[in-house]
């Protein structure tokens, strides 16, 4: 089966949304691996001689009410948000493949209170919910990654139980059971395999929507906490002078736009090459 | 829905006992005379059992009675009473705006399926999709507000079309974002019913377009819409939590937040357990109207 | 009755634009339908009988290009407006379809159905729409017809749904109806019913009708002349009874001898070998020479022309006069 999927994505031409989104989190990739070399100026050096200049030459992106040099900013700060998307989606698919996947083959009361719990996490906003847990334990970034993991894994529980469930009706698995085979083999050689790739799918489609939550939180001072570059916090920065110097708001908002649609193209690129549904 | 509300109810419960410097310093705050911990002493129990102080709990909760804010100095009811109808219609505009605005663009997008109409529309909407709110609300507010000066700045006005006046960035904000979430669904529940067998039948019958349109597919089409919409409550909600917080409007979204801030944990409390009630009352005030617009779901 | 034909399709052509280049639905067929016959469209799936059906009101896809000729009592239907197919589609030619639980509007009732036609087409009084719905629903057999106009699509049961179809498909009064397999979705002893009804209905309304199915039992008990269609082209046409006797069309030949009953008592089955041929590349010559076990090489080079076998039969083989008989017995 994972054989079939490199073949297919080389045998036909890369679709131009893929392509894009491909060199946004690239680019998302690069800013955050090696901001340095990118960056013109120091993110935090102050330069009173450029106080909310508006863009220009010297300062492509404008320069803020430090007068530090936004492009350089938000170039640093792409490497928070890049953490964000992976330790954000890290912890929920791990800890939600394995619930679910133990739900859906094994059910019973583990099925029982899988649904139930799903039900009423679905019930709530879930920024309403990750605000409230971060209110308890505090602002910050580990905090948020810890608020996200605890209701986040639903989802990928969700998805997994689904999976697994359809799966286990077809009739390989029958086969395999006919043959002998134990459920831990069915489990991990056959079945996981074939549910992987809408995970997968999912993964890279909510590691677009954990940018959009992280930049949220930021804003809001929940998330990222100043001095520490993340995008939302340089909107926050910004927004008490959205009059004076609109492109303190504009473009690291740019960015999470960019950063955002980069992985949820992606996400897409793979449903179709994986022949997944979305 | 109870048990729903039931289980919600004992969490919410749950956190407040557990909370670092116990339940006591989070009701009352640093504010705690002996007079005042006498009083919830008595009137939530904290002497007795757990499952007393439950009992009181939900008693006092049926009751109206979720305790006192410690940043305003009110019962948390009256100070959710007052920005609760903030919100919903804030809520309300933003949702008629966003159909209004999502359901001719997703016929459209339908109608051309796979040529570029339909391409520029789900683009436009996916780059709508990966922006956050705040975003475009800023982007609003530095366009109309501070370029163009033909709309306030935040706040709330005091009659009432002042407070439309102040509302129509918020809503227009909270619109754009919930229809790129609706877009994807409504494009797909629309072609699934023109592309479906009625719809030719309708046709082949001699039907004007106009007919065709309006009675079969629009009719069909509301159906979907009514329960796309219901699927997004949530997201609807915690746009609004935002939305509130860069427009400063009023309303309960920002009282969340501003309570998280400042610990006001009787508000926060109050909130979670309106909240929950007031989706699951949407939820099922989905289910009934979607009940009475299609025929074929059992009365 | 007169010999007009009141349909004339002559070399109808249907391309259809697909994202792999164009696909030929329909290639160049001719038919004609007499007043008051009815006419079977019978072929597999795919060979394109319920594109001739849409293609003839026009309800195609807009990626659709449609060639040839099509003669409705004397208009050119092709070279028609839009505003003038839409007055002849319901009044003129009605159209049933298969499956009634989709071609039925599940939000509206069955006497807004029937009502709006009656309104589209010129029918003015509420009174007078209502009572022409109840008469309609009367004459195709719906037991108590005043209490079924309330009643929604999924609260009819199959057979009556189809029943539903058919008057509101005849509100209009139409001259010719196209029926597309409007009984494959029922049950056997159904199916029979609903037949009976189409009969009935022809011959009291006076009405036409072009039925397509792929089941020749179908055929054999309620059409006057059939066609027999293939990979978007006409093989044969015949009168019933002519083509059951003795078929003059290679794959006529093969298709009766493959159904249940077309050999001896308890001799095998004999499908017929291969496939259908993709519509992407239409064949040069005949398109079923290929699976042909009567071929020669002219089939393949070219296509045979229809060859006039009598009044009302034709047929497109060069192996028309050295068929065997099809029945063992």
């Amino acid at each position: 089966m994972s054989g079939a999927k490199a073949s297919r994505l080389s045998a036909t031409a890369i679709p131009a949304p893929l392509l894009i989104g491909a060199v946004f989190v690239t680019l998302m990739f690069a800013c955050a691996a090696a901001p340095g070399l990118l960056a013109p100026y120091d993110p935090v050096a102050f330069d009173y001689s450029a106080l909310l200049k508006p863009p220009s030459f010297a300062h492509p992106f404008g320069a803020d009410n430090f007068g530090r040099d936004i492009l350089s900013r938000t170039i640093y700060a792409a490497r928070i948000d890049c953490q964000i998307a992976f330790f954000s989606t890290l912890a929920p698919l791990v800890i939600g493949s394995l619930i679910g996947l133990a739900a859906a083959y094994f059910g019973g009361w583990l099925d029982i209170l899988l649904g139930r719990v799903i039900d009423l996490v679905l019930t709530f906003p879930f920024l309403v919910i990750v605000i409230a847990i971060v209110a308890v334990l505090g602002p910050g970034l580990v905090n948020m990654y810890v608020a996200v993991s605890i209701v986040g894994w639903v989802f990928y529980a969700r998805l997994m139980r689904g999976e697994v469930l359809v799966q286990k009706q077809l009739d390989y698995v029958g086969a395999a059971r006919v043959l002998g085979y134990g459920s831990a083999r069915i489990l991990f050689r056959h079945i996981l395999p074939n549910a992987a790739r809408p995970l997968l799918v999912y993964w890279v489609t909510d590691m677009a929507l954990k940018i959009l939550l992280g930049s949220s939180l930021g804003y809001l001072g929940l998330g990222a906490q100043p001095p520490e570059a993340e995008w939302g916090v340089l909107i926050a920065d910004g927004k008490n002078f959205f009059t004076q110097a609109w492109w303190m708001t504009f473009f690291p908002g740019a960015a999470i736009v960019v950063a955002g649609l980069g992985f949820s193209l992606v996400g897409d690129g793979l449903a179709d090459a994986l022949d997944v549904k979305r | 829905m109870v048990p729903t509300l039931l289980s919600i109810g004992v969490i919410v419960f749950a956190l407040t006992r557990f909370l670092p410097g116990g339940p006591i310093a989070a009701l009352l705050g640093d504010k705690a005379t002996d007079e005042a911990i006498a009083r919830i002493t008595a009137q939530y129990g904290f002497d007795k059992p757990l499952i007393i102080q439950f009992w009181k709990f939900i008693n006092l909760a049926l009751h109206g009675d979720l305790g006192e804010s410690i940043a305003y100095r009110m019962p948390a009811m009256r100070l959710i009473g007052d920005r609760l109808p903030v919100t919903l219609t804030l809520t309300g505009l933003a949702v008629l705006i966003a159909l209004a605005f999502a359901i001719p663009l997703a016929m459209v997008a339908a109608s051309h399926q796979n040529r570029w109409p339909d391409f520029l529309i789900r683009g436009l909407f996916q780059i709508g999709l990966s922006s956050p709110i705040f975003y475009v609300g800023l982007l609003l507010l530095t366009v109309f507000a501070a370029g163009w000066r033909l709309f306030p700045v935040g706040g709330y006005g005091d009659t009432l079309p002042e407070k439309f006046y102040h509302l129509v960035l918020p809503a227009l904000t909270l619109a754009l974002s919930l229809s790129a979430v609706l877009m994807r669904s409504l494009r797909g529940a629309i072609l699934a019913i023109m592309n479906a067998e009625f719809v030719d039948f309708a046709r082949a019958k001699g039907l004007p377009p106009s007919s065709v349109l309006v009675r079969h597919i629009l009719r069909n089409a509301v159906i979907s819409t009514v329960t796309i919409v219901g699927l997004h409550i949530g997201e609807l909600l915690g746009g609004a939590v935002i939305t509130e917080t860069v427009f400063a409007v009023p309303g309960v979204g920002r009282l969340m937040v501003d309570s998280i801030f400042a610990r006001d944990y009787p508000v926060i409390q109050a909130l979670t357990l309106c909240l929950a009630l007031l989706v699951s009352l949407t939820f099922l005030a989905t289910d009934l109207l979607h009940m009475a617009l299609d025929p074929r779901i059992a009365r | 009755m007169s010999l007009a034909p009141i349909l004339s399709v002559k070399d109808l052509d249907v391309v259809f634009a697909t994202p792999r280049g164009p696909l030929q639905a329909i290639d160049g067929v001719t038919l004609d339908v007499r007043p008051g016959e009815i006419l079977g469209l019978v072929g597999e799936s795919g060979s394109g009988k319920s594109v001739t059906l849409r293609a003839i009101l026009r309800l195609l896809r807009g990626n659709a290009k449609i060639g040839g000729q099509i003669v409705f009592r004397g208009e050119h239907l092709i070279l028609a407006t839009e505003r003038r197919m839409q007055q002849l589609r319901g009044a003129s030619i009605g159209m049933i379809f298969q499956e009634p639980m989709t071609a039925l509007n599940p939000v509206l009732t069955i006497g807004m159905q029937i009502e709006e036609t009656l309104a589209a087409h010129g029918l003015r009084e509420a009174k007078a729409r209502r009572s022409r719905a109840i008469e309609l629903l009367h004459q195709v057999g719906l037991p108590s017809p005043q209490d079924r106009l309330g009643g929604y699509p999924h609260e009819f049961s199959g057979g009556m749904r189809q029943r539903a179809m058919i008057a509101i498909a005849l509100a209009a009064s139409p001259s010719l109806l196209l029926a597309d397999e409007p009984t494959t979705a029922l049950d056997v002893t159904i199916q029979d019913q609903i037949l009976k009804l189409l009969k009935r209905l022809t011959t009291e309304l006076g009405m036409a009708m072009i039925l397509v199915t792929h089941d020749l039992g179908v055929v054999a008990e309620t059409c006057d002349r059939v066609s027999v269609m293939y990979a978007g082209r006409v093989a044969e046409t015949a009168p019933v009874d002519v083509l059951f006797a003795a078929p003059r069309h290679a794959y006529t030949h093969a298709l009766l001898r493959s159904a249940p009953g077309g050999g001896a008592p308890r001799a095998m089955l004999t499908p017929i070998a291969g496939q259908p041929p993709q519509l992407q590349a239409p064949a040069q010559g005949c398109a079923f020479a290929p699976r042909c076990e009567y071929s020669e090489a002219r089939c393949l080079e070219g296509r045979p022309p229809m060859f006039a076998l009598g009044p009302d039969q034709a047929s497109a083989c060069h192996a028309r006069d050295r068929l065997p008989p099809w029945r063992a017995s």
